[in-house]
């Protein structure tokens, strides 16, 4: 798809939606538009009805989880047309306690991937018709893909010969977890002031740390 | 399969009990760990609610600690039916994330890896379906075709199954010698096997029985519950990747799109069977056409030194290290990659954020849109064509649970 067909439906679709568009980008190619959570749906319907756009097809929604932000959540919705052979991406940001407009009633596929991204993330879909964990154990606890979610968990669960059934008990490592950073030194030492450092900047003489008098 | 509980009042004599029963999670026939809870109206099911999960391991969650490159053999282990058709797609996303084109010859054999691994999956599908539904020669014969394909497999990454085989730029290895001789002798005998196949299947009343008018889905249905691949091509949808968006080398190959006008589950296993014999010619072009030449990129920076050069170079000594410990870095950004897969769109998103590892990335599981279908599909018909439903849309749970 050529950057120009993309930018023309992106200001298509800022037109026709006025007060729904935060911001339209293209990057790698790849039209993603920014939109107000409250209209979702009928921005959603637009996409799926509208003539030049005709996404019939809700390929995935997926969320990903930047917790220094105010929202922290990102939903993400990747939409395909067969008509048109275009994709768009569609964003929008929420937080735990907000609720996000389930798509359910525009696409039926959105059904899993929502009561997926509320198992996983956590993130809640209003009037959605069956808003259950489906890929953790039963009577799971937390949300895993969260970051501030361990990589190992907080439970684990294994056969009791005496009891005769499945038990949970809190992680217990043979060894600590180890998470490596390999970020190369110098890309991480950007505000780091190391021993001698201070001589750069340091007007001459003065009383400086470690000098000698 | 145990009947689990009566839900209406066993004391009404007058009136058939509805039913709520428990299919697998261990099932021959639910493919993989499904628990299916049925509804059940006598022998009619009213309602499934597929139970999925079962097989989640966090590849998602995992990938987030690991570099680019340690995340290729999870891939591997989604779809564990097709696995370099899974790794197409991740090397393709960090492919362009990077803004790196892989070389001619290892496009070639990436194409032509992924059409073996077309034939593969299918073989497994189609076969197992016809055993599920009651013929069990198509099996054994298409496991001794799989044999052979896996042998190719063994030759080229070392490992029959889990390849790790592909890499961001190319290929991990060259094709061992005489190996390109042996694909093209498999592709010589391949379509008088799918003859056979066919002839075993194709006409077979029982297998037509069970197949024919079963879980018909219309073409509005299909787009709407996010169908791809051979189930949306099954019901009337002339769709597929490899044409409306060609990466690697599709763009050069010569090769059909079977659609299926029915939408059941007869269709689907149609439009497989003419799939397979599209791959073969896929599988023939690309050995035509492959061309000499290195199969990685030669930037140091992102594919590893070979290791003669690491003997005698200290700058590549040093490009090996680092690409092995910390991995090489991806520019920020984000991009929704997808490839035909065997079972239709697979899909990564991946987003970068300047790092080593993938700050998110989210695995579309093609078969995790088809199961939510089942539903749908079921009601309405016969506990045996719950059966049957399930083989046609080729769930493999790898994918669906990642």
């Amino acid at each position: 798809m050529s950057n120009e067909a993309l930018q023309k439906l992106g200001t298509h679709i800022e037109a026709s939606l006025p007060g729904t568009v935060r911001s339209v980008d293209i990057l790698l190619n790849e039209l993603v538009v920014r939109i107000e959570r409250a209209e979702l749906i009928r921005v959603m319907t637009f996409l799926r009805d509208d003539v030049m756009c005709q996404f019939q097809q809700l390929m995935d929604i997926t969320a990903a989880d930047y917790p220094e932000r105010d929202e922290r959540f990102d939903v993400v919705y990747n939409l395909l047309s067969l008509r048109h052979n275009q994709r768009i991406r569609i964003k929008l940001g929420t937080n735990e306690d907000t609720p996000v407009p389930s798509v359910t009633g525009v696409y039926t596929v959105a059904n899993w991937f929502e009561r997926e991204i509320w198992d996983l993330f956590g993130v809640f879909f209003s009037d959605h018709p069956d808003l259950r964990r489906i890929l953790t154990d039963y009577g799971f606890e937390g949300h895993p893909m969260r970051k501030d979610f361990p990589l190992t968990g907080y439970v684990e669960m294994r056969y009791d010969d005496e009891q005769k059934r499945v038990v949970y008990e809190p992680v217990k490592l043979q060894q600590d977890f180890r998470s490596f950073d390999f970020l190369s030194p110098w890309e991480g030492m950007t505000n780091v002031m190391l021993a001698g450092d201070e001589k750069a900047e340091a007007p001459t003489g003065g009383n400086m740390p470690g000098s000698n008098k | 399969m145990a009947v689990q509980t009566a839900t209406t009042a066993a004391d009404d004599p007058g009136k058939i009990k509805t039913y709520t029963m428990n299919f697998g999670p261990q099932h021959p026939a639910a493919h993989g760990v499904l628990r299916l809870i049925l509804e059940m109206d006598g022998e009619i099911v009213e309602r499934a609610d597929p139970h999925i999960g079962l097989l989640h391991r966090g590849t998602e969650k995992f990938m987030e600690y690991k570099t680019y490159l340690q995340s290729i053999p999870y891939f591997d282990r989604l779809d564990y039916v097709s696995p370099m058709c899974m790794e197409h797609t991740y090397v393709l996303a960090i492919e362009k994330l990077l803004r790196i084109q892989a070389p001619p010859r290892a496009q070639y054999i990436r194409v032509m890896f992924a059409e073996i691994t077309r034939i593969l999956n299918h073989l497994l599908n189609i076969t197992t379906y016809a055993l599920d539904v009651g013929a069990i020669t198509p099996s054994l014969w298409g496991f001794e075709q799989r044999e052979e394909l896996m042998g190719f497999y063994e030759r080229v990454s070392g490992a029959r199954l889990h390849a790790n085989y592909f890499r961001p730029g190319g290929v991990n290895l060259d094709l061992p010698a005489g190996l390109a001789d042996d694909i093209w002798a498999y592709t010589e005998q391949f379509s008088k096997f799918v003859d056979e196949l066919e002839d075993l299947l194709s006409e077979n009343r029982i297998f037509k029985q069970r197949t024919v008018d079963i879980g018909i889905v219309s073409e509005a249905q299909a787009l709407d519950w996010g169908f791809t691949g051979p189930c949306l091509r099954a019901s009337n949808v002339a769709w597929d990747l490899r044409k409306a968006e060609p990466y690697d080398v599709y763009e050069k190959m010569d090769f059909d799109i079977p659609v299926g006008l029915t939408g059941d589950c007869y269709a689907r296993y149609l439009v497989r069977i003419e799939e397979m014999r599209q791959s073969n010619r896929i599988i023939r072009q690309c050995l035509e056409q492959m061309p000499d030449g290195p199969i990685r990129i030669q930037d140091h920076k992102v594919s590893p030194p070979r290791r003669g050069e690491m003997k005698r170079s200290m700058e590549a000594l040093i490009h090996h290290f680092k690409l092995y410990t910390e991995g090489f870095h991806v520019p920020a950004g984000e991009t929704y990659t997808a490839t035909e897969s065997p079972k239709g769109e697979f899909g990564v998103f991946l987003i970068a954020d300047g790092t080593y590892k993938p700050y998110r990335c989210k695995i579309r599981g093609t078969g995790f849109a088809h199961l939510q279908a089942m539903d749908a599909m079921a009601k309405g018909h016969m506990l045996a064509d719950a059966v049957a439903i399930i083989g046609s849309i080729d769930v493999v749970f790898g994918e669906i649970d990642r």
